[in-house]
């Protein structure tokens, strides 16, 4: 589903390397997990991935169903099925959560020359999914994410997955800021759209997401590049002795 | 050796006087009120169209923007539309002229060119100070309009909408309001052209709050391409007295919007929000003078400005306290949203402050779209053009919604998305 292949990237502004020979490739129906220290380019792949303009791809290439991607801009990739759930969600007042939802919704059907979802259906479908993830109608009442707390800024992020059913989920530090109720929550919402025609990238720091979403591969990500993978005792492992170990042994 | 030479005329200074001189006996008013009209003529004649020199319109130098009067054309048939909020009382005036068979529900009704006939709106004719222009074009030419007097105590449900359209030519009109002791209502200022051609436009709102009356008066200027627009409110607030003025720009060539302002009743609050659409080679200014002239006042200001093109924008806000208006409490933001290189936006903010326990405060920003924001709807599968459209949008809808009345929102965002539509 997705190919990275010796992907180099730097910040378009000032040029600073983060992504320096990465290698990765996801499987559809698989859970990814990446890994890393603090600064290690973790949300900068994740960025890059989306399409963000902040950064500029020197070399290598992302292929998404055989297909590069680099190209393309945020909204095209998404409505290929790429979806980036934001480690700090933006807040933007004057624009309502439902008809953002619903331009999201119809503008990524149109771009894939589907029909447009009627309002009653498009009511019913943000209502059984906003149930599931225990997310009120007052909160779906407000402007985007403003006056939302951590919690519900991620359990919206996990929403608008749902209703966008992407093929690429990339969560991006989604267990930041949430308490062990709030994540069970999130983690069962990632859970509940795990299909074999889907594919989901968890980056985190923490071991403590993946009990909950429980990854086939995990990658240890250190200086823009993947200096470790294995299975999910590889996180475990991590948990117990810290990056130090793994970090020495690439060095 | 000193050469004295009388100021030539511009091109509209003359236009002016002419149409005047051409209106001799057909403008309505009885002998007091055409003896002002003479003399406004006269001090505008001496005066001058106001330069950059005149401090309040050295954004808005009116000599040099305003290179043309449209000749007063004949009357064209026009129809009133259907108000923008559904409901609504409309009084229409047309071309100018009242319609004589308008009616409100609760309002006290009368036509303008009644009272000029007899000599009953000669107070208000007068120019609030020497650098009035506005003052005196309209006063000089103001034929019709509609007067109207809400009762104390009443509250007056549905929206009363004063529906101003115009094709080409020179229109002038007046509205003065009182509101009695502790009334209700909605009034909606709109005015349109209806037709192509370039029109000169002058109006005038008088505004009376008495004690306790709670009124929110919305301005909804959509004047055409062409078309030249002079509007100034006149308000006065009494004890304990709330108005709510909303201002939206969305048309015309030449604006100028004055909101003179006293705030002379203890306990009042002015609540001022401005929304000015700017696109094209258009001139746009809102100048708000506001009096904070008791004790124990507030009022809040926020004005946002989208600009395109080489649109070019002002607000000018001074606020005034006088030496005994303690615990006055005025806080003024001006909002920009610059879009284009070509476009520009001038913010003077003047506080003049007589009294020493008050809290003023001002600010002004001028940005570009977030990057952030954008970004992030563009991540959910929103084209660029769809989500710079609904962050623009969003920028001004969020002072939009302060409003609360639902279909009032509603009217005004259908107003700002079309206008969005066409210019972004």
């Amino acid at each position: 589903m997705l190919e990275i292949k010796n992907l180099h990237a730097r910040i378009a502004e000032d040029g600073t390397e983060i992504i320096r020979g990465l290698n990765l490739t996801v499987k559809p129906g698989e859970i990814t997990a990446i890994m890393g220290p603090n600064g290690s380019g973790k949300s900068t792949l994740s960025y890059i991935l989306s399409g963000r303009e902040d950064y500029e791809v020197t070399e290598g290439d992302i292929l998404y169903n055989g297909e590069s991607i680099l190209e393309l801009d945020p909204a095209e990739r998404a409505s290929k099925g790429i979806f980036l759930a934001f480690q700090y969600p933006v807040e933007i007042p004057g624009v309502a959560t439902m008809q953002f939802l619903k331009v999201a919704m119809n503008e990524q059907r149109k771009a894939r020359g589907e029909a447009e979802l009627t309002t009653p259906d498009f009511i019913r479908r943000v209502k059984e999914a906003a149930e599931k993830l225990k997310i009120d109608q007052a909160m779906l009442r407000r402007p985007l994410n403003v006056g939302f707390s951590g919690g519900e800024k991620k359990r919206a992020e996990i929403l608008q997955m749902a209703l966008l059913e992407p093929n690429l989920c990339i969560l991006d530090e989604t267990d930041s800021g949430l308490d062990i109720d709030a994540l069970k929550i999130v983690a069962d919402g990632v859970n509940a759209l795990k299909s074999p025609d889907r594919a989901t990238i968890v980056i985190t720091h923490y071991q403590r997401l993946l009990d909950y979403i429980v990854p086939d591969t995990v990658h240890v990500l250190y200086k823009g590049q993947i200096i470790r993978s294995g299975d999910k005792s590889l996180a475990l492992q991590l948990e117990e002795n810290g990056y130090a170990d793994i970090i020495g042994e690439a060095a | 050796m000193n050469m004295q030479t009388t100021p030539r005329l511009t091109a509209a200074e003359t236009a002016l006087v002419e149409a005047f001189g051409a209106q001799i006996g057909e403008l309505p008013g009885n002998g007091a009120v055409i003896g002002t009209r003479d003399r406004l003529l006269d001090d505008l004649k001496k005066a001058g169209l106001p330069t950059r020199r005149i401090e309040s319109w050295h954004y808005t130098d009116l000599k040099t923007l305003l290179r043309a009067i449209p000749d007063a054309v004949p009357s064209a048939v026009i129809d009133p539309l259907s108000p923008i909020v559904e409901g609504s009382a409309v009084l229409s005036v047309l071309d100018g002229i009242a319609d004589i068979k308008a009616t409100a529900d609760g309002i006290e009704l009368s036509l303008f060119k009644e009272k000029l006939a007899d000599g009953s709106a000669l107070a208000g004719l007068t120019a609030l100070d020497k650098d009035d222009a506005i003052g005196r074009i309209n006063g000089s030419f103001v034929r019709d309009g509609f007067a109207l007097v809400v009762p104390a105590g009443a509250e007056i449900a549905e929206p009363v909408e004063l529906q101003a359209l115009h094709g080409a030519g020179q229109i002038h009109t007046r509205f003065p309001a009182s509101f009695g002791a502790r009334s209700k209502a909605t009034i909606i200022e709109r005015h349109r052209a209806v037709m192509e051609g370039a029109a000169f436009v002058s109006s005038i709102s008088d505004i009376a709050l008495e004690d306790g009356a709670e009124i929110t008066w919305i301005i909804l200027q959509q004047q055409g391409a062409a078309d030249t627009h002079l509007g100034q409110i006149r308000a006065k607030l009494g004890t304990n007295a709330k108005l709510r003025l909303f201002v939206v720009n969305a048309g015309g060539k030449l604006v100028r919007q004055e909101l003179r302002i006293d705030v002379q009743g203890e306990g009042a609050e002015l609540t001022l929000r401005g929304v000015n659409l700017l696109g094209g080679d258009t001139h746009t200014d809102v100048t708000l003078v506001l009096g904070h002239n008791v004790p124990h006042t507030n009022s809040t200001e926020i004005i946002r400005n989208v600009v395109f093109d080489k649109a070019n924008g002002v607000f000018q806000g001074m606020i005034r306290v006088a030496p005994d208006a303690q615990k006055t409490d005025a806080k003024m933001a001006c909002n920009t949203l610059l879009l284009s290189d070509d476009g520009g936006f001038s913010v003077k903010p003047e506080l003049e402050i007589f009294a020493d326990d008050v809290i003023c405060g001002h600010g002004a920003t001028v940005s570009d779209i977030d990057r952030n924001h954008l970004f992030y709807l563009m991540a959910r599968g929103v084209p660029e053009n769809k989500a710079r459209a609904m962050l623009v949008n969003a920028f001004v809808a969020e002072i939009v919604e302060e409003l609360e009345d639902e279909k009032l929102v509603e009217a005004l965002e259908g107003v700002i998305s079309a206008w969005l539509e066409k210019h972004a």
